[in-house]
Protein backbone atom coordinates (compact mmCIF):
# COMPACT_ATOMS: atom_id res chain seq x y z
CA UNK A 1 0.00 0.00 0.00
CA UNK A 2 1.19 3.27 -1.14
CA UNK A 3 1.89 6.24 1.37
CA UNK A 4 -0.89 8.19 -0.90
CA UNK A 5 -3.56 5.33 -0.11
CA UNK A 6 -3.21 5.12 3.18
CA UNK A 7 -3.44 8.58 3.79
CA UNK A 8 -6.31 9.10 1.55
CA UNK A 9 -7.74 6.14 3.63
CA UNK A 10 -6.83 8.22 6.65
CA UNK A 11 -8.56 11.01 5.58
CA UNK A 12 -11.74 9.37 4.55
CA UNK A 13 -12.19 7.12 7.77
CA UNK A 14 -11.51 10.35 9.89
CA UNK A 15 -14.28 11.72 8.13
CA UNK A 16 -16.06 9.43 8.65
CA UNK A 17 -15.66 9.22 12.66
CA UNK A 18 -16.21 12.92 12.34
CA UNK A 19 -19.65 12.65 10.51
CA UNK A 20 -20.49 9.73 13.04
CA UNK A 21 -19.72 12.24 15.64
CA UNK A 22 -22.01 14.83 14.64
CA UNK A 23 -24.72 12.47 14.51
CA UNK A 24 -24.91 11.47 17.79
CA UNK A 25 -24.15 14.47 19.28
CA UNK A 26 -27.17 15.90 17.25
CA UNK A 27 -28.94 12.83 18.19
CA UNK A 28 -28.19 13.54 22.00
CA UNK A 29 -28.98 17.05 22.09
CA UNK A 30 -32.18 16.51 19.65
CA UNK A 31 -34.31 15.85 22.71
CA UNK A 32 -33.42 19.08 24.47
CA UNK A 33 -34.19 21.20 20.86
CA UNK A 34 -37.34 19.52 20.42
CA UNK A 35 -38.49 20.80 24.16
CA UNK A 36 -36.96 24.36 23.10
CA UNK A 37 -38.89 24.14 19.57
CA UNK A 38 -42.32 22.65 21.62
CA UNK A 39 -42.14 25.82 23.86
CA UNK A 40 -42.38 27.82 21.04
CA UNK A 41 -45.35 26.20 19.77
CA UNK A 42 -49.09 26.98 19.87
CA UNK A 43 -51.17 23.93 22.14
CA UNK A 44 -52.48 22.23 18.61
CA UNK A 45 -48.64 21.74 16.70
CA UNK A 46 -47.31 20.73 20.05
CA UNK A 47 -48.74 17.77 20.42
CA UNK A 48 -49.76 16.96 16.37
CA UNK A 49 -49.53 14.09 14.77
CA UNK A 50 -46.93 13.89 12.22
CA UNK A 51 -44.91 16.45 14.11
CA UNK A 52 -44.80 19.98 13.43
CA UNK A 53 -41.67 21.09 12.28
CA UNK A 54 -41.93 24.76 10.72
CA UNK A 55 -44.10 27.13 11.95
CA UNK A 56 -44.67 30.96 13.84
CA UNK A 57 -42.88 31.06 16.87
CA UNK A 58 -44.87 32.36 19.76
CA UNK A 59 -44.06 33.39 23.13
CA UNK A 60 -47.49 32.72 24.40
CA UNK A 61 -46.59 30.01 26.59
CA UNK A 62 -43.70 31.67 28.10
CA UNK A 63 -45.65 34.65 28.85
CA UNK A 64 -48.33 31.29 30.02
CA UNK A 65 -46.20 30.33 32.44
CA UNK A 66 -44.73 33.75 33.62
CA UNK A 67 -47.76 35.45 34.39
CA UNK A 68 -49.49 31.87 36.07
CA UNK A 69 -47.82 32.72 39.41
CA UNK A 70 -44.38 30.74 38.95
CA UNK A 71 -42.59 33.69 40.57
CA UNK A 72 -42.84 32.38 44.10
CA UNK A 73 -41.55 28.86 43.09
CA UNK A 74 -38.57 30.36 41.52
CA UNK A 75 -37.72 32.22 45.07
CA UNK A 76 -38.51 28.93 46.93
CA UNK A 77 -36.14 27.33 44.44
CA UNK A 78 -33.53 30.75 44.82
CA UNK A 79 -33.27 30.86 48.36
CA UNK A 80 -33.04 26.64 48.86
CA UNK A 81 -30.31 26.50 46.33
CA UNK A 82 -28.95 29.65 47.62
CA UNK A 83 -28.67 29.48 51.38
CA UNK A 84 -27.95 25.86 51.15
CA UNK A 85 -24.44 26.58 48.81
CA UNK A 86 -23.59 28.76 51.02
CA UNK A 87 -23.76 27.20 54.54
CA UNK A 88 -22.39 23.84 52.55
CA UNK A 89 -19.12 26.03 51.68
CA UNK A 90 -19.07 27.84 55.32
CA UNK A 91 -19.00 24.47 56.92
CA UNK A 92 -17.19 22.88 54.40
CA UNK A 93 -14.38 25.18 53.47
CA UNK A 94 -13.02 24.37 57.22
CA UNK A 95 -13.98 20.87 57.25
CA UNK A 96 -11.72 20.14 54.11
CA UNK A 97 -8.94 22.49 55.94
CA UNK A 98 -8.89 19.97 58.64
CA UNK A 99 -8.87 16.66 56.75
CA UNK A 100 -6.39 18.18 54.48
CA UNK A 101 -3.55 20.83 55.32
CA UNK A 102 -3.61 20.57 59.31
CA UNK A 103 -5.29 17.16 59.35
CA UNK A 104 -7.04 15.87 62.63
CA UNK A 105 -6.35 12.20 63.41
CA UNK A 106 -8.07 9.18 61.29
CA UNK A 107 -8.79 11.43 58.68
CA UNK A 108 -9.95 8.52 56.07
CA UNK A 109 -12.48 7.66 58.73
CA UNK A 110 -13.90 10.79 58.40
CA UNK A 111 -13.82 11.32 54.98
CA UNK A 112 -15.52 7.54 55.15
CA UNK A 113 -18.36 8.87 57.16
CA UNK A 114 -18.84 11.78 54.88
CA UNK A 115 -18.73 9.90 52.11
CA UNK A 116 -21.06 6.72 53.08
CA UNK A 117 -23.78 9.46 53.77
CA UNK A 118 -23.92 10.11 50.31
CA UNK A 119 -24.83 6.12 49.96
CA UNK A 120 -27.89 6.46 52.47
CA UNK A 121 -30.86 6.31 50.48
CA UNK A 122 -33.21 9.22 50.95
CA UNK A 123 -36.21 6.71 51.48
CA UNK A 124 -34.99 5.36 54.33
CA UNK A 125 -34.85 8.92 56.28
CA UNK A 126 -37.72 10.45 54.74
CA UNK A 127 -40.14 8.92 56.81
CA UNK A 128 -38.95 10.11 60.19
CA UNK A 129 -38.00 13.64 58.48
CA UNK A 130 -41.48 13.86 57.71
CA UNK A 131 -42.99 12.93 60.95
CA UNK A 132 -40.25 15.13 63.07
CA UNK A 133 -40.72 17.99 61.05
CA UNK A 134 -44.68 17.62 61.09
CA UNK A 135 -44.15 17.61 65.28
CA UNK A 136 -41.70 20.85 64.84
CA UNK A 137 -44.76 22.46 62.65
CA UNK A 138 -41.72 22.66 59.68
CA UNK A 139 -43.40 21.12 56.98
CA UNK A 140 -44.18 23.37 53.91
CA UNK A 141 -41.43 25.35 55.17
CA UNK A 142 -38.10 26.38 53.14
CA UNK A 143 -35.94 26.52 55.71
CA UNK A 144 -36.41 22.72 56.08
CA UNK A 145 -34.96 22.17 52.53
CA UNK A 146 -32.48 24.48 53.03
CA UNK A 147 -31.09 22.39 56.30
CA UNK A 148 -31.63 18.83 53.61
CA UNK A 149 -29.85 20.27 50.98
CA UNK A 150 -26.99 21.61 53.06
CA UNK A 151 -26.69 17.92 54.22
CA UNK A 152 -27.12 16.43 50.93
CA UNK A 153 -23.95 18.37 49.57
CA UNK A 154 -22.03 18.55 52.64
CA UNK A 155 -20.04 15.70 51.49
CA UNK A 156 -19.25 16.06 48.14
CA UNK A 157 -17.98 19.80 49.09
CA UNK A 158 -16.07 18.16 51.83
CA UNK A 159 -14.53 15.96 49.30
CA UNK A 160 -13.86 18.19 46.64
CA UNK A 161 -12.43 21.19 48.82
CA UNK A 162 -10.11 18.44 50.45
CA UNK A 163 -8.82 17.94 46.71
CA UNK A 164 -8.31 21.36 45.84
CA UNK A 165 -6.58 21.97 49.52
CA UNK A 166 -4.14 19.09 48.96
CA UNK A 167 -2.99 20.84 45.23
CA UNK A 168 -1.35 23.48 47.44
CA UNK A 169 1.93 23.56 47.71
CA UNK A 170 3.35 22.88 50.68
CA UNK A 171 6.01 26.08 50.80
CA UNK A 172 3.65 28.53 51.02
CA UNK A 173 1.96 27.23 53.90
CA UNK A 174 4.95 27.19 55.86
CA UNK A 175 5.55 30.92 54.73
CA UNK A 176 2.52 31.89 56.08
CA UNK A 177 2.83 30.06 59.55
CA UNK A 178 6.90 31.62 59.81
CA UNK A 179 5.35 34.61 59.63
CA UNK A 180 2.87 33.59 62.39
CA UNK A 181 -0.64 34.10 60.52
CA UNK A 182 -3.46 31.98 62.26
CA UNK A 183 -5.85 29.72 60.93
CA UNK A 184 -8.20 32.28 60.02
CA UNK A 185 -5.86 34.58 58.19
CA UNK A 186 -4.22 31.19 56.91
CA UNK A 187 -7.23 30.95 55.24
CA UNK A 188 -8.41 34.21 54.78
CA UNK A 189 -5.16 35.88 52.99
CA UNK A 190 -3.63 32.39 51.71
CA UNK A 191 -5.67 29.57 51.02
CA UNK A 192 -9.13 30.91 49.84
CA UNK A 193 -7.57 33.06 47.23
CA UNK A 194 -5.64 30.05 45.85
CA UNK A 195 -8.24 27.62 45.75
CA UNK A 196 -10.90 30.03 44.38
CA UNK A 197 -11.61 28.10 41.18
CA UNK A 198 -12.48 25.15 43.43
CA UNK A 199 -14.92 26.95 45.60
CA UNK A 200 -16.64 28.46 42.12
CA UNK A 201 -16.57 24.42 41.28
CA UNK A 202 -17.82 23.19 44.48
CA UNK A 203 -20.83 25.79 44.59
CA UNK A 204 -21.57 24.93 40.96
CA UNK A 205 -22.16 21.32 41.46
CA UNK A 206 -23.99 22.39 44.89
CA UNK A 207 -25.96 24.65 42.89
CA UNK A 208 -26.73 21.96 40.36
CA UNK A 209 -28.24 19.40 42.65
CA UNK A 210 -29.94 21.84 45.18
CA UNK A 211 -31.64 23.17 41.84
CA UNK A 212 -32.81 20.08 40.66
CA UNK A 213 -33.72 18.41 43.93
CA UNK A 214 -37.56 16.92 43.69
CA UNK A 215 -38.00 14.14 46.21
CA UNK A 216 -37.92 16.51 49.52
CA UNK A 217 -39.39 19.22 47.54
CA UNK A 218 -42.63 16.49 46.66
CA UNK A 219 -42.55 15.17 50.09
CA UNK A 220 -42.14 18.02 52.63
CA UNK A 221 -43.92 21.56 50.85
CA UNK A 222 -47.34 21.72 49.84
CA UNK A 223 -48.45 25.48 48.62
CA UNK A 224 -45.88 27.94 50.58
CA UNK A 225 -42.94 26.15 50.28
CA UNK A 226 -42.46 24.37 46.94
CA UNK A 227 -40.34 24.73 44.54
CA UNK A 228 -39.28 24.86 41.14
CA UNK A 229 -39.60 21.08 39.86
CA UNK A 230 -43.08 20.64 41.88
CA UNK A 231 -44.37 23.82 39.48
CA UNK A 232 -43.23 21.19 36.62
CA UNK A 233 -45.17 18.65 38.21
CA UNK A 234 -48.17 19.97 39.21
CA UNK A 235 -48.49 21.98 35.55
CA UNK A 236 -47.84 18.57 34.15
CA UNK A 237 -50.43 16.40 36.39
CA UNK A 238 -52.95 19.65 36.53
CA UNK A 239 -52.62 20.41 32.40
CA UNK A 240 -51.68 17.37 31.08
CA UNK A 241 -52.80 18.19 27.80
CA UNK A 242 -50.58 21.48 27.58
CA UNK A 243 -47.67 19.99 26.05
CA UNK A 244 -46.33 23.32 24.63
CA UNK A 245 -46.51 24.83 27.72
CA UNK A 246 -45.61 22.28 29.56
CA UNK A 247 -41.72 22.57 27.91
CA UNK A 248 -41.96 26.12 28.11
CA UNK A 249 -41.68 25.87 31.98
CA UNK A 250 -39.70 22.99 31.84
CA UNK A 251 -37.10 24.66 29.36
CA UNK A 252 -36.97 27.69 31.92
CA UNK A 253 -36.57 25.61 35.04
CA UNK A 254 -33.78 24.06 33.30
CA UNK A 255 -32.13 26.98 31.32
CA UNK A 256 -30.27 27.82 34.54
CA UNK A 257 -28.17 25.08 35.16
CA UNK A 258 -28.10 24.48 31.30
CA UNK A 259 -26.48 27.68 31.05
CA UNK A 260 -23.65 27.27 34.48
CA UNK A 261 -22.47 23.59 32.91
CA UNK A 262 -22.08 24.98 29.55
CA UNK A 263 -20.07 27.92 31.40
CA UNK A 264 -17.71 25.87 33.71
CA UNK A 265 -17.53 22.40 31.55
CA UNK A 266 -14.07 21.98 32.90
CA UNK A 267 -15.12 22.07 36.95
CA UNK A 268 -18.13 20.09 35.70
CA UNK A 269 -15.71 17.19 35.60
CA UNK A 270 -14.06 17.64 38.90
CA UNK A 271 -17.54 18.33 40.62
CA UNK A 272 -19.04 15.08 39.49
CA UNK A 273 -16.12 12.81 40.42
CA UNK A 274 -16.09 14.85 43.82
CA UNK A 275 -12.39 16.05 42.91
CA UNK A 276 -10.95 12.41 41.90
CA UNK A 277 -10.74 13.42 38.53
CA UNK A 278 -8.70 17.09 38.05
CA UNK B 1 0.88 18.65 32.87
CA UNK B 2 -0.35 15.41 34.86
CA UNK B 3 -4.25 15.73 35.05
CA UNK B 4 -5.36 12.22 37.02
CA UNK B 5 -4.17 10.87 39.83
CA UNK B 6 -2.38 12.73 42.84
CA UNK B 7 1.40 12.97 42.03
CA UNK B 8 2.93 10.15 43.80
CA UNK B 9 6.11 12.02 44.83
CA UNK B 10 4.07 15.24 46.27
CA UNK B 11 1.90 12.60 47.94
CA UNK B 12 4.86 11.07 49.78
CA UNK B 13 6.43 14.40 50.26
CA UNK B 14 2.58 15.12 51.95
CA UNK B 15 2.78 11.76 53.80
CA UNK B 16 6.77 12.43 55.56
CA UNK B 17 5.21 16.35 56.42
CA UNK B 18 1.96 14.77 57.91
CA UNK B 19 3.73 11.99 59.66
CA UNK B 20 6.22 14.76 61.36
CA UNK B 21 3.79 16.68 61.88
CA UNK B 22 1.22 14.03 63.66
CA UNK B 23 4.16 13.32 66.21
CA UNK B 24 4.18 16.85 67.48
CA UNK B 25 0.08 17.22 68.08
CA UNK B 26 -0.40 17.37 71.28
CA UNK B 27 -3.69 17.23 72.95
CA UNK B 28 -4.22 20.95 72.76
CA UNK B 29 -2.72 20.94 69.28
CA UNK B 30 -5.29 17.78 68.49
CA UNK B 31 -8.68 20.24 69.38
CA UNK B 32 -7.44 22.88 67.69
CA UNK B 33 -7.00 20.81 64.32
CA UNK B 34 -10.66 18.87 65.18
CA UNK B 35 -12.28 22.32 65.93
CA UNK B 36 -12.80 23.15 61.98
CA UNK B 37 -13.99 19.86 61.65
CA UNK B 38 -16.93 19.59 64.06
CA UNK B 39 -19.46 22.04 62.72
CA UNK B 40 -19.69 20.01 59.61
CA UNK B 41 -19.31 16.52 61.40
CA UNK B 42 -22.19 17.20 63.69
CA UNK B 43 -24.30 18.83 61.52
CA UNK B 44 -23.95 15.83 59.48
CA UNK B 45 -24.45 13.75 62.01
CA UNK B 46 -27.60 15.34 63.42
CA UNK B 47 -29.21 15.86 59.70
CA UNK B 48 -28.30 12.02 58.74
CA UNK B 49 -27.56 9.57 60.94
CA UNK B 50 -30.45 11.04 64.00
CA UNK B 51 -33.40 10.45 61.06
CA UNK B 52 -31.97 6.53 60.57
CA UNK B 53 -31.76 5.62 64.11
CA UNK B 54 -35.44 6.76 64.63
CA UNK B 55 -36.33 4.52 61.52
CA UNK B 56 -34.67 1.95 63.08
CA UNK B 57 -37.30 2.61 66.04
CA UNK B 58 -40.16 2.94 63.78
CA UNK B 59 -39.50 -0.42 61.68
CA UNK B 60 -39.93 -2.11 65.39
CA UNK B 61 -43.51 -0.64 65.56
CA UNK B 62 -46.52 -0.28 63.44
CA UNK B 63 -48.04 3.06 63.17
CA UNK B 64 -50.21 4.16 60.16
CA UNK B 65 -50.68 7.93 60.38
CA UNK B 66 -54.34 7.15 59.46
CA UNK B 67 -54.66 5.21 62.31
CA UNK B 68 -53.09 7.50 65.27
CA UNK B 69 -54.29 5.78 68.55
CA UNK B 70 -52.55 2.40 67.22
CA UNK B 71 -49.06 2.32 67.69
CA UNK B 72 -47.71 -0.88 69.24
CA UNK B 73 -44.05 -2.11 69.17
CA UNK B 74 -44.52 -5.44 67.46
CA UNK B 75 -40.76 -6.38 67.10
CA UNK B 76 -39.32 -8.05 63.72
CA UNK B 77 -42.83 -8.42 62.25
CA UNK B 78 -42.72 -5.53 60.10
CA UNK B 79 -39.47 -7.79 58.41
CA UNK B 80 -41.27 -10.61 58.62
CA UNK B 81 -43.66 -8.75 56.08
CA UNK B 82 -41.06 -7.48 53.94
CA UNK B 83 -39.64 -11.73 53.95
CA UNK B 84 -42.79 -12.61 52.17
CA UNK B 85 -43.70 -9.56 50.50
CA UNK B 86 -43.27 -10.56 46.48
CA UNK B 87 -43.51 -6.64 45.43
CA UNK B 88 -41.11 -5.52 47.81
CA UNK B 89 -38.75 -8.99 45.75
CA UNK B 90 -40.11 -7.31 42.16
CA UNK B 91 -39.11 -3.74 43.33
CA UNK B 92 -35.98 -5.08 44.47
CA UNK B 93 -35.07 -7.02 41.30
CA UNK B 94 -36.31 -3.59 39.28
CA UNK B 95 -34.21 -1.71 41.39
CA UNK B 96 -30.69 -3.87 40.18
CA UNK B 97 -31.93 -4.04 36.75
CA UNK B 98 -32.85 -0.30 36.27
CA UNK B 99 -29.64 0.68 38.26
CA UNK B 100 -27.17 -1.68 36.28
CA UNK B 101 -29.04 -1.02 33.17
CA UNK B 102 -28.64 2.36 32.88
CA UNK B 103 -25.01 2.85 34.45
CA UNK B 104 -23.96 -0.29 32.14
CA UNK B 105 -25.27 1.33 28.93
CA UNK B 106 -24.63 4.85 29.69
CA UNK B 107 -20.42 3.24 30.37
CA UNK B 108 -20.40 1.57 27.11
CA UNK B 109 -21.96 4.85 25.36
CA UNK B 110 -19.71 6.77 27.31
CA UNK B 111 -16.57 5.31 26.15
CA UNK B 112 -17.81 5.18 22.05
CA UNK B 113 -18.38 9.25 22.68
CA UNK B 114 -15.43 10.22 24.25
CA UNK B 115 -13.08 8.44 22.23
CA UNK B 116 -15.23 9.84 19.03
CA UNK B 117 -14.42 13.52 20.88
CA UNK B 118 -10.39 12.62 22.05
CA UNK B 119 -9.69 13.26 18.13
CA UNK B 120 -9.22 16.87 16.75
CA UNK B 121 -12.44 17.94 14.43
CA UNK B 122 -13.78 20.86 13.46
CA UNK B 123 -16.08 21.91 15.76
CA UNK B 124 -15.29 19.43 18.65
CA UNK B 125 -16.14 22.22 21.83
CA UNK B 126 -19.79 22.63 20.03
CA UNK B 127 -20.28 18.56 20.06
CA UNK B 128 -18.71 18.37 23.25
CA UNK B 129 -21.23 20.89 25.03
CA UNK B 130 -24.58 19.43 22.90
CA UNK B 131 -23.34 15.94 24.34
CA UNK B 132 -23.16 16.91 28.00
CA UNK B 133 -26.38 19.10 27.62
CA UNK B 134 -28.55 16.01 28.39
CA UNK B 135 -27.09 15.42 32.10
CA UNK B 136 -27.74 19.39 32.71
CA UNK B 137 -31.20 19.43 31.75
CA UNK B 138 -33.72 19.22 35.39
CA UNK B 139 -34.89 15.21 35.67
CA UNK B 140 -37.87 16.46 36.25
CA UNK B 141 -38.12 18.31 33.05
CA UNK B 142 -36.43 14.98 31.28
CA UNK B 143 -39.33 13.15 32.62
CA UNK B 144 -41.68 15.29 31.38
CA UNK B 145 -39.70 15.47 27.88
CA UNK B 146 -39.48 11.79 27.68
CA UNK B 147 -43.10 10.50 28.79
CA UNK B 148 -44.95 13.09 26.64
CA UNK B 149 -42.70 14.71 24.20
CA UNK B 150 -40.67 11.31 23.06
CA UNK B 151 -42.95 8.74 24.29
CA UNK B 152 -46.59 9.41 23.74
CA UNK B 153 -48.43 6.72 21.69
CA UNK B 154 -50.03 9.65 19.01
CA UNK B 155 -48.41 12.33 18.95
CA UNK B 156 -44.19 11.45 20.38
CA UNK B 157 -41.83 12.16 18.54
CA UNK B 158 -39.77 8.81 19.15
CA UNK B 159 -43.06 6.57 17.41
CA UNK B 160 -43.17 9.30 14.54
CA UNK B 161 -39.80 8.09 13.75
CA UNK B 162 -40.07 4.72 14.11
CA UNK B 163 -43.43 4.81 12.00
CA UNK B 164 -40.22 6.19 9.14
CA UNK B 165 -39.13 2.99 9.32
CA UNK B 166 -42.91 1.32 9.17
CA UNK B 167 -42.79 -0.03 13.06
CA UNK B 168 -46.31 0.66 14.61
CA UNK B 169 -46.58 3.39 17.31
CA UNK B 170 -45.99 1.54 20.91
CA UNK B 171 -47.22 3.03 24.04
CA UNK B 172 -43.59 2.82 25.71
CA UNK B 173 -44.95 3.85 29.17
CA UNK B 174 -47.29 1.30 29.78
CA UNK B 175 -46.18 -1.72 27.52
CA UNK B 176 -42.30 -1.51 28.06
CA UNK B 177 -42.72 0.69 31.08
CA UNK B 178 -38.96 -0.16 32.35
CA UNK B 179 -37.49 -0.18 28.76
CA UNK B 180 -39.23 3.81 28.55
CA UNK B 181 -37.65 4.58 31.77
CA UNK B 182 -34.39 3.07 30.89
CA UNK B 183 -34.02 4.99 27.57
CA UNK B 184 -34.71 8.69 29.58
CA UNK B 185 -32.06 7.57 32.22
CA UNK B 186 -29.64 6.37 29.88
CA UNK B 187 -29.79 9.51 27.74
CA UNK B 188 -29.14 11.64 30.96
CA UNK B 189 -26.07 9.43 31.51
CA UNK B 190 -24.68 9.51 28.95
CA UNK B 191 -22.96 12.58 29.04
CA UNK B 192 -21.82 11.71 32.60
CA UNK B 193 -19.48 8.88 31.80
CA UNK B 194 -18.48 10.64 28.36
CA UNK B 195 -16.69 13.42 30.59
CA UNK B 196 -15.36 10.98 32.67
CA UNK B 197 -14.10 9.04 30.37
CA UNK B 198 -12.86 11.59 28.31
CA UNK B 199 -10.86 13.11 31.07
CA UNK B 200 -8.89 9.26 31.42
CA UNK B 201 -8.40 9.98 27.62
CA UNK B 202 -6.96 13.27 27.65
CA UNK B 203 -4.74 12.39 30.96
CA UNK B 204 -2.95 9.68 28.87
CA UNK B 205 1.06 9.74 28.95
CA UNK B 206 1.34 11.16 24.96
CA UNK B 207 4.84 9.69 24.73
CA UNK B 208 3.68 6.41 25.90
CA UNK B 209 1.16 6.58 22.68
CA UNK B 210 3.81 7.87 20.32
CA UNK B 211 6.25 5.06 21.37
CA UNK B 212 3.47 2.39 20.40
CA UNK B 213 2.46 4.19 17.29
CA UNK B 214 6.58 3.86 16.54
CA UNK B 215 6.85 0.56 17.12
CA UNK B 216 4.17 -0.14 14.60
CA UNK B 217 1.08 -0.93 17.30
CA UNK B 218 -2.34 -0.17 15.12
CA UNK B 219 -5.09 1.58 16.76
CA UNK B 220 -7.19 -1.36 18.28
CA UNK B 221 -3.73 -2.73 19.65
CA UNK B 222 -3.07 0.53 21.34
CA UNK B 223 -6.34 0.65 22.64
CA UNK B 224 -6.75 -3.00 24.00
CA UNK B 225 -3.04 -2.30 25.48
CA UNK B 226 -2.66 0.78 26.93
CA UNK B 227 -5.69 2.90 26.82
CA UNK B 228 -7.99 0.14 28.45
CA UNK B 229 -5.91 -0.28 31.37
CA UNK B 230 -5.13 3.22 31.78
CA UNK B 231 -9.12 3.80 31.73
CA UNK B 232 -10.09 0.88 34.10
CA UNK B 233 -9.79 3.23 36.87
CA UNK B 234 -12.10 5.96 35.14
CA UNK B 235 -14.34 3.72 34.43
CA UNK B 236 -14.38 2.04 37.51
CA UNK B 237 -15.19 5.43 39.22
CA UNK B 238 -17.85 6.45 36.88
CA UNK B 239 -19.68 3.29 37.00
CA UNK B 240 -19.24 3.43 41.07
CA UNK B 241 -20.53 7.27 41.29
CA UNK B 242 -23.37 6.67 38.83
CA UNK B 243 -24.48 3.25 41.12
CA UNK B 244 -25.08 5.69 43.98
CA UNK B 245 -26.51 8.19 42.12
CA UNK B 246 -28.88 6.05 39.90
CA UNK B 247 -29.84 3.53 42.68
CA UNK B 248 -31.73 6.29 44.73
CA UNK B 249 -33.44 7.43 40.72
CA UNK B 250 -37.60 8.49 41.58
CA UNK B 251 -38.30 11.28 39.57
CA UNK B 252 -38.23 9.58 36.49
CA UNK B 253 -40.24 6.90 37.61
CA UNK B 254 -42.94 9.25 39.68
CA UNK B 255 -43.00 11.16 36.40
CA UNK B 256 -42.92 8.18 33.45
CA UNK B 257 -44.50 5.40 34.82
CA UNK B 258 -45.83 6.53 38.51
CA UNK B 259 -44.38 2.58 38.72
CA UNK B 260 -46.80 0.91 37.05
CA UNK B 261 -48.75 -0.95 35.64
CA UNK B 262 -49.19 -1.91 38.79
CA UNK B 263 -45.72 -2.07 40.47
CA UNK B 264 -44.32 -3.95 37.15
CA UNK B 265 -41.71 -0.21 36.80
CA UNK B 266 -41.69 0.71 40.60
CA UNK B 267 -37.94 0.70 41.98
CA UNK B 268 -37.14 0.66 46.10
CA UNK B 269 -37.29 4.23 46.28
CA UNK B 270 -40.81 4.34 44.61
CA UNK B 271 -42.50 1.35 46.39
CA UNK B 272 -41.30 2.83 49.96
CA UNK B 273 -42.38 6.21 49.16
CA UNK B 274 -45.54 4.71 47.97
CA UNK B 275 -45.80 2.50 51.46
CA UNK B 276 -45.43 5.69 53.58
CA UNK B 277 -46.89 8.68 51.54
CA UNK B 278 -50.14 6.97 49.60
CA UNK B 279 -50.70 3.82 52.49
CA UNK B 280 -49.49 5.92 55.62
CA UNK B 281 -48.02 2.62 56.65
CA UNK B 282 -45.04 4.22 58.61
CA UNK B 283 -43.49 1.13 60.36
CA UNK B 284 -43.40 -1.05 57.14
CA UNK B 285 -41.87 1.72 54.70
CA UNK B 286 -39.17 2.32 57.81
CA UNK B 287 -38.79 -1.46 58.07
CA UNK B 288 -37.96 -1.23 54.42
CA UNK B 289 -35.71 1.43 54.31
CA UNK B 290 -33.46 -0.10 56.84
CA UNK B 291 -33.26 -3.53 54.68
CA UNK B 292 -32.43 -0.97 51.78
CA UNK B 293 -29.69 0.71 53.63
CA UNK B 294 -27.72 -3.08 54.76
CA UNK B 295 -28.10 -4.23 51.32
CA UNK B 296 -26.58 -0.84 50.52
CA UNK B 297 -23.56 -0.91 53.27
CA UNK B 298 -23.19 -4.10 51.55
CA UNK B 299 -22.43 -3.28 48.43
CA UNK B 300 -21.12 0.31 49.14
CA UNK B 301 -18.46 -0.87 51.37
CA UNK B 302 -16.95 -3.14 48.87
CA UNK B 303 -17.55 0.03 46.78
CA UNK B 304 -15.62 2.57 49.05
CA UNK B 305 -12.63 0.23 49.28
CA UNK B 306 -12.23 1.47 45.60
CA UNK B 307 -12.93 4.91 45.65
CA UNK B 308 -10.24 5.01 48.05
CA UNK B 309 -7.83 3.20 46.17
CA UNK B 310 -8.74 6.01 43.21
CA UNK B 311 -8.42 8.63 45.42
CA UNK B 312 -5.10 7.04 47.36
CA UNK B 313 -6.30 8.29 50.80
CA UNK B 314 -3.61 6.58 52.63
CA UNK B 315 -2.54 7.40 56.21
Amino acid sequence: MSDVTRAYRRRTTGGALTTLTWLLAIGFFFPVLWMAMTAFKQENQAASDPPTWFFTPTLDQFRAVIEGGSAAYVGNSAIATGVSTVLVLLLGIPAAYALSIRPVEKVSDVLFFFISTKMLPVVAVIVPIYVVAGQLRVLDNIWTLVVLYTAMNLPIAVWMMRSFFLEVPGEVLEAASVDGAGLMRTLRSVLIPMVAPGIAATALICVIFAWNEFFFALNLTASRAATVPVLIVSTMTSEGLFLARLCAAALLASLPVILAGWIAQKQLVRGLSMGAIK
Amino acid sequence: MSTSTIDRLEGSRRAARREASARAVSRAEGWRRRGPLLPALIFTVIVTQLPFLVTIWYSLRSQNLLRPGEDLFVGLSNYVDIAVDSTFRQTAWNSVVITLGCVLVAMVLGIVLALLLDRPFFGRGVARTMLITPFLVMPVATSVLWSVAMLNPTYGLFNWALGLFGIEAVDWTSTYPIVAILMALVWQWTPFMMLLVLAGLQAQPKDVLEAASVDGAGPWRTFQSITLPHLRRYIELGVLLGIIYVVNTFDQIYLMTAGGPGTASANLPFYIYQRAFLGFDIGQAAAMGVVVVIATIIVASAALRLIFRSFEVKE
